[in-house]
């Protein structure tokens, strides 16, 4: 049964993907198979696309960091400054990552497993974040924090900054990744339905007891999956970190911030040492992520 | 025994209340709260002042390239979209896998990182600018810059609508329309463009949304020249570094709503296109 999500803003990417998988070999009858030229054509044509606006500019990465060898990239990476805003980029999502798979959860358990009022406007207001410029979301802390707003003299009485200072970086990265773990579980608990955990409950296992021996088990990787993929952009926020963030350097500077700061600097070399740190990160997550749809899909075949 | 309709409706299961509690406790601190401040901040602005400030020409300048760029970038993006989902699942060659996950690398790659690689690529002296030097084509701090920005970031939208779609044509269609005479071509325009029609035009519509929101790429390339190479995004920023915070503000509701609206017109379409794949 397809669950009916409306306010999706893009289909469950992992359901996507294994629905991908599941036809591996694509064996298509003799009448609907293109002839061979076209095959070569399209395939070549798709490729020479993705290697322009993929490949490319992934090695462009790599080649700029270590254009004047690798002492130069070591010592670019090691110098204190940018050893702060790993740091502080680590931070960060340490503490953005953890608050919304919390949320996450928590609204997948609500609105999968209860029927209520006002659901699809829930779910389209938990998907809302996306749709919103990052630099709107960086500009709307600073309106509720900012020295003229909302909360700005109670805080600035009280010598709490939170607007250029670190916890406007971790409010707004949070709203940055508000939606991840979330679209990714509420459709996997939408179709799994309540009939183990109706199960677990009549057999006398408490709330917590159901969650976490028969719940979770069934939902981790599809709660990995929207891990890694609000891990990844917790780290390489740029814009809505860019509007809250006080760019000092060595206190407020995340690893996206520190890249413009040395771009801007002229500091070529620099930049692209500390950027390609953050490539690394894009593929360590794109290659988990490959892993966990695999993994997913084997078990979804097996069930 | 009445009580039995009863327990069913009110599932046996724990947890609804705190849950559900936290969820909207935590949905409107973190966004409905900061949201509505922009709103209300923009309320706080007379009618007037909003006006001159949404349309002063340096503003209609940055939504002309915003919208431009996006629109070119996300049409641009429909139709390689459609050939890399094809490839891709239609098609097996050696790396086609390696070559789906790449597929994601923009959702993936922070917008910073790309930004300044696509900036030295195109640079009169990068890899591929040197190429269109000779041609008189100056891609790198130009509109056609962020154009190309815009091109990577919403990449991998169509692809990904489409992709489930492709797989679940059944190949009895295609097999019909040939043995009714239709060449390959004719198949693909008169039976498969249609029923891939409405996600082609929801990943057009996630594409474009993106774009138009887009900063950490665009801002490297662009050279963010007022009123020739400023996106929209960059103008409330430059706004907010000089403390005109109801200037930004208005700005940011004008681009809030636009994407509200987009947010809308993609529920529509893919609820048009879960109709046709249900037939």
């Amino acid at each position: 049964m397809e669950p009916a999500v409306p306010g999706r803003l893009i289909p469950s990417a992992m359901a996507a993907f294994s629905r991908t998988l599941a036809s591996t070999a694509p064996a298509a009858p003799r009448a609907a198979r293109d002839p061979r030229w076209v095959r070569w054509a399209l395939t070549a044509g798709a490729l020479v696309f993705l290697g322009l606006f993929l490949a490319l500019p992934l090695a462009a990465v790599f080649a700029e960091a270590l254009r004047r060898g690798l002492a130069a990239y070591a010592e670019a990476i090691a110098s204190s400054d940018a050893l702060a805003a790993i740091r502080l980029t680590l931070l960060t999502a340490a503490i953005v990552v953890p608050a919304n798979t919390v949320f996450g959860t928590a609204a997948a358990w609500a609105i999968a497993k209860f029927p209520f009022r006002g659901k699809s406007l829930l779910i389209t207001l938990i998907d809302l974040p996306f749709a919103v410029s990052p630099v709107i979301s960086g500009l709307v802390y600073v309106l509720v924090f900012g020295a003229d707003g909302w909360f700005g003299s109670w805080l600035i009485d009280h010598n709490t900054p939170i607007v250029f200072a670190v916890p406007g970086i971790v409010l707004a990265t949070t709203f940055v990744t508000f939606p991840f773990v979330a679209r990714e579980l509420i459709p996997l608990m939408q179709t799994q339905g309540n009939d183990e955990e109706l199960a677990a409950v009549t057999l006398g296992a408490g709330g917590w007891q159901t969650f976490w021996r028969v719940t979770l088990p069934n939902i981790k990787w599809g709660l990995l999956y929207g891990v890694i993929l609000c891990n990844a952009r917790a780290m390489g926020e740029f814009g809505a970190v860019s509007v809250v963030s006080g760019h000092i350097r060595g206190e407020t500077n995340t690893m996206p911030l520190h890249v413009e700061i040395l771009y801007n600097e002229y500091n070529f070399v620099g930049a692209f040492a500390v950027a390609s740190l953050l490539a690394l990160l894009a593929l360590v997550t794109l290659t988990l992520k490959t892993l966990v749809e695999w993994r997913h899909s084997g078990q979804a075949g097996q069930s | 025994m009445p009580s039995i309709s009863n327990t069913r409706r009110r599932s046996v299961l724990p947890g609804f209340g705190p849950t559900l509690g936290f969820t909207l406790a935590y949905l409107g601190a973190i966004v409905l709260l900061p949201l509505s401040a922009a709103f209300l901040q923009a309320a706080g602005m007379t009618w007037a002042s909003f006006f001159s400030t949404v349309v002063s020409p340096r503003v209609l300048a940055a939504y002309r390239l915003s919208f431009g760029a996006s629109f070119a970038a996300a049409a641009v993006n429909m139709i390689c979209g459609l050939l890399v989902a094809w490839v891709l699942t239609r098609y097996s060659f050696p790396g086609r896998r390696f070559v789906d996950a790449l597929v994601d690398l923009p959702f993936a790659l922070p917008t910073a990182v790309a930004g300044i690689a696509l900036t030295s690529l195109y640079a009169p002296n990068g890899w591929l600018g040197q190429w269109f030097v000779p041609w008189g084509i100056k891609v790198a701090f130009t509109r056609l810059g962020v154009f190309v920005a815009l091109t990577f970031i919403g990449l991998p939208f169509v692809v990904r609508t489409l992709q489930p779609v492709l797989q679940e044509l059944q190949p009895e269609v295609e097999e019909s329309a040939a043995s009714l005479g239709a060449n390959r071509w004719q198949t693909f325009r008169r039976v498969l463009l249609p029923e891939l029609a409405p996600s082609l035009l929801t990943g057009f519509a996630l594409a474009f949304a993106r774009a138009l929101g887009e900063y950490g790429s665009v801002v490297f390339i662009s050279g963010n020249m007022p009123m020739r190479t400023e996106i929209v995004p960059l103008l409330i920023i430059t706004k907010l570094e000089q403390y005109d915070y109801r200037g930004a503000t208005a700005i940011a509701v004008v681009m809030l709503v636009v994407s509200f609206a987009l947010l809308l017109v993609i529920n529509l379409l893919q609820k048009w296109s879960r109709r046709f794949q249900a037939v």
